[in-house]
């Protein structure tokens, strides 16, 4: 198949050879479950459970609130030991409401929706729906609850499902031992997406460096009707970022500020797919996912099926510990993945990885000056010049920032990646976006003051004017009533006036 | 355990610094140097090492009177390429002063009081070159007959020590014309290109650099194994090299099709001078060259239109030096017009209109 160009992109060292070529094992009970309320992008989910409270696993333990939310499952049977803050696999280290499960080994299932053979019975909301209350968010990394993005037939006119088992972030390898190990489960999911998204394409897209995954899934595609092609991408980060692979597989830029659904492809990772087939065909929920182990400072790199909730040192404990000092823990791959505050943090549903780089992968030196080699500006995959954007935001000139399309950028990280002079390119972009949205909000919140306090004074006004009104009508009525009565008063001044005059005349006349 | 979080990713990096850029172009510079070194005898040897000695003392000199710390960027090889490259445009033969008030120049006037590195808006070497130029037309114009270490007409040490610090340089015996010099004055004197290129040097001793002319520009050939090297290695991109070498052939060879008495034809204006060493190593210098390949390749044409114009038409036989600082002061402009267009957007910058959808 004909592939479109896209521009930019860098080959890293990619490491996948630590752990591709590791079976992926089950992690053993965990002592303790921790799961944060935010998982996924939206309102984060509501407790519906009690401290002390037993749990069965796969049971609904904090419901969904809102239309972008997700609800959370008990990843083995328990007790609900806490309910309260703690600290979330986020590099702000903040704490977040998380509810705290301690196994207790008997890992007893819940009764579960029931399974559903042929999903040819269900209608696509049927499936959005129990999709949506199995808790399944993309699982690339992204988090959006993957509900909203099957029930999106209602607001574009889509064609594709573009299926992303690219996997282009080095190091990680969890998407492409789940392509070969449950390429028929995969395909099932995908099957199942395309029936609710009501689309006749599906294009599953996989970069070449996995040649027994796009083995595995062209395998399985063969047994499925219908238009279903995998097709093997060139190797170049950030070929797995959605708007770019779709301009690779469709020729369709999506444009600034729409999503590819505006442009008629919708975007699900492998993993979802997965997730999506066993809510369906098993009523099961998201309670684990397929987490990679990885790094040099990792002892024995590994894929782990890891219920969520797991704490990170325990998963890295499971790969036989550290054997130095890592220079970073990153949760996700080393290009847009995000530094963990520490190692009592969780696995949650996003988590595609757990690395531990030595000093030596990471290769940070301190940043000198740019010396305008115009490499980030080949490398950018958005179109973007990155040289230009670090300068207007070194002095603070945000507007000249917006103006030369930071918004537009991604954060792959590319840029950051070739820069000679070492200069953390990305940590400024990112700094920009949150200054230019936090001025945007405050701007909002400001106008909407604004509005407010002038609608108000228009309301007085008009209140006033009301007022003025009445009292200036009451005031006429009030004249007229007097004018009328005077007049009345007149006229009955002048009868009466006519008849002393007569009288007077009389007077007069007697006189 | 906790660990450190300082920053946003990527937590990756790949094998670049400005070090290892600065030392790959050095090393690409290195075959014709040699060459040259071979070629012009002891006295180029001493000037070029003055030279270079005098731009790395300049750079630590200035940057302690900047109050900024020395090491690591004196030694990130880029003053060393700028001292270099300006030896390589000096007359082989110069005095030792031309070296020395020439780095000078180009270290403190052409770079630091700009605010040092990647600051400046005009490449330093040229700076100096022009500088120099302007200042001691005499000493920047008198050429040198090759005379290889070892053959006839070579100087020994002795000698060479003469020539370099004590100006021992008889002019009369020793000196030479460059190519575009000797056919620059001929046509002045009303002869016409036709006949005084009979008496220049031949294109392939051009090309191999057998003839006289600045202390690194004469070999074609090794100068373009240099720049393939850095093409090789990415250092540069072909754009700049392309844009200019392929406007100044394009514009020999058409005018020398009108009138051959009064233009040279193309080949002979990218073999001598110049234009090689101009179109791989000055004119692709990173700080004072567009970063968008659209602009790389507007800024290319406008560097080899300027040297063909300047050398067909002003009085000066080479054109390189002004051509690459006339399009350096362009650079900022040629940035804002010319970079890639946005994911999403139009080249105006609005969004893409959104087909299909509902």
């Amino acid at each position: 198949m004909k592939l479109f160009r896209v521009r930019g992109g860098v080959h890293p060292d990619y490491r996948k050879e630590l752990s591709s070529e590791k079976a992926t094992v089950p992690f053993p009970l965990p002592q303790r479950l921790y799961m944060p309320l935010q998982q996924h992008i939206g309102a984060p989910a509501e407790p519906v459970v009690q401290v002390g409270e037993r749990v069965l696993k796969g049971q609904m333990i904090a419901r969904s609130t809102g239309a972008v939310s997700a609800p959370v499952h008990a990843p083995t049977s328990g007790i609900v030991v806490d309910i309260g803050n703690h600290t979330a696999p986020h590099p702000s280290g903040l704490p977040q409401r998380t509810i705290v499960i301690e196994p207790d080994g008997k890992d007893e299932w819940a009764p579960l929706p029931a399974p559903v053979a042929d999903h040819l019975s269900l209608t696509p909301a049927d499936i959005a729906k129990r999709v949506a209350e199995a808790g399944i968010v993309g699982l690339g990394g992204a988090t959006f609850p993957s509900a909203v993005k099957l029930d999106l037939r209602s607001r574009c006119r889509l064609d594709i499902l573009l299926v992303n088992g690219a996997e282009c972030e080095p190091y990680l390898t969890c998407d492409d031992r789940l392509m070969r190990e449950h390429a028929d489960e995969v395909m099932d999911g995908v099957r199942i997406m395309a029936y609710a998204l009501e689309v006749q394409t599906v294009l599953i897209a996989i970069e070449d460096n996995k040649p027994q995954a796009l083995a595995a899934m062209t395998k399985a595609a063969a047994t499925l009707d219908g238009d279903i092609r995998v097709i093997g991408v060139p190797v170049r980060y950030p070929m797995g970022s959605e708007r770019h692979l779709t301009l690779a597989l469709t020729g369709r830029e999506t444009p600034a500020r729409k999503l590819t659904a505006d442009i008629g492809v919708v975007v699900h990772n492998v993993a979802t797919a997965r997730a999506v087939s066993q809510a369906i065909r098993a009523g099961r929920p998201l309670i684990s996912r397929l987490v990679t182990v990885s790094g040099s400072a990792v002892a024995e790199p590994k894929n782990i099926e890891v219920p969520l909730g797991t704490h990170v040192s325990e998963l890295i404990a499971f790969c036989g510990g550290l054997t130095e000092e890592p220079r970073r823990i990153i949760s996700g791959g080393p290009m847009m993945g995000q530094p963990l505050p520490s190692t009592a943090v969780p696995v949650i549903k996003g988590t595609s990885g757990i690395l531990a780089l030595t000093e030596a992968e990471t290769n940070e030196r301190p940043a000198q000056p740019c010396i305008r080699c115009g490499t980030c500006v080949s490398v950018c995959p958005c179109g973007l010049v990155p040289v230009e954007m670090a300068a207007f935001i070194r002095k603070e000139n945000l507007e000249g920032a917006q103006a030369s399309g930071v918004l537009d950028c991604v954060s792959c990280g590319s840029c950051s990646y070739v820069c000679p002079s070492h200069i953390p390119l990305v940590h400024y972009f990112n700094y920009a976006k949150g200054r230019i949205n936090a001025l945007e909000r405050d701007k909002r919140k400001r106008d909407l003051v604004k509005r407010l306090v002038e609608a108000r004074a228009e309301r007085m006004e008009k209140i006033a004017k009301a007022k003025r009104e009445a009292l200036a009508a009451k005031k006429a009525a009030a004249e007229a009533a007097k004018a009328a009565k005077a007049a009345a008063e007149a006229a009955a001044k002048a009868a009466e006036g006519e008849q002393p005059a007569a009288a007077a005349s009389e007077d007069k006349a007697s006189a | 355990m906790t660990v450190l979080i300082d920053k946003s990713g990527p937590y990756a990096h790949a094998p670049t610094s400005v070090q290892r850029t600065m030392t790959l172009v050095l090393a690409a510079l290195l075959p014709a140097t040699a060459f040259n070194i071979w070629l012009f005898g002891w006295p180029a040897l001493f000037l070029f090492a003055l030279t270079l000695v005098t731009a790395l003392l300049t750079e630590a000199l200035c940057l302690r009177l900047l109050g900024r710390p020395t090491s690591p960027t004196l030694w990130d090889g880029s003053a060393a390429l700028t001292g270099w490259l300006l030896a390589m445009s000096l007359p082989p033969w110069a005095p030792w002063w031309i070296g020395v008030v020439g780095s000078f120049v180009a270290i403190a006037f052409g770079k630091h009081m700009f605010g040092g590195i990647g600051q400046n808006v005009f490449n330093p070497a040229m700076v100096a070159r022009v500088a120099l130029l302007i200042s001691f037309p005499v000493q920047m114009t008198i050429f040198t007959r090759p005379a290889p270490i070892g053959q006839a007409g070579s100087p020994g040490l002795i000698d060479s020590l003469a020539i370099t610090f004590g100006g021992r340089f008889d002019v009369d015996a020793l000196s030479a014309a460059s190519a575009l010099g000797h056919v620059k004055t001929e046509l002045s004197r009303g002869i016409p290109v036709t006949d005084s290129i009979a008496k220049a040097p031949e294109l392939m001793d051009l090309a191999l650099g057998m003839a006289p002319g600045s202390f690194g520009e004469t070999s074609a050939v090794l100068i373009l194994l240099g720049g393939a090297f850095l093409l090789v290695k990415r250092i540069i991109s072909w754009h700049i090299p392309a844009a200019m070498l392929g406007t100044v052939f394009v514009l020999g060879t058409v005018f020398h099709a009108i009138d051959p008495g009064r233009y040279p034809d193309g080949l002979f204006h990218l073999l001598s001078g110049a234009t090689f060493l101009g179109a791989f190593f000055i004119a692709t210098d990173y700080v004072t060259s567009p970063v968008a390949k659209q602009g790389q390749l507007v800024y290319g044409v406008g560097v080899g239109l300027l040297t063909w114009i300047i050398r067909s038409y002003a009085g000066y036989p080479e054109g390189v030096a002004f051509a690459v600082l006339l399009m350096n002061a362009m650079t900022p402009l040629i940035d804002r017009g010319l970079r890639p267009r946005v994911f999403g957007r139009t080249r105006r910058g609005e969004p893409l209109p959104v087909k299909g959808g509902k």
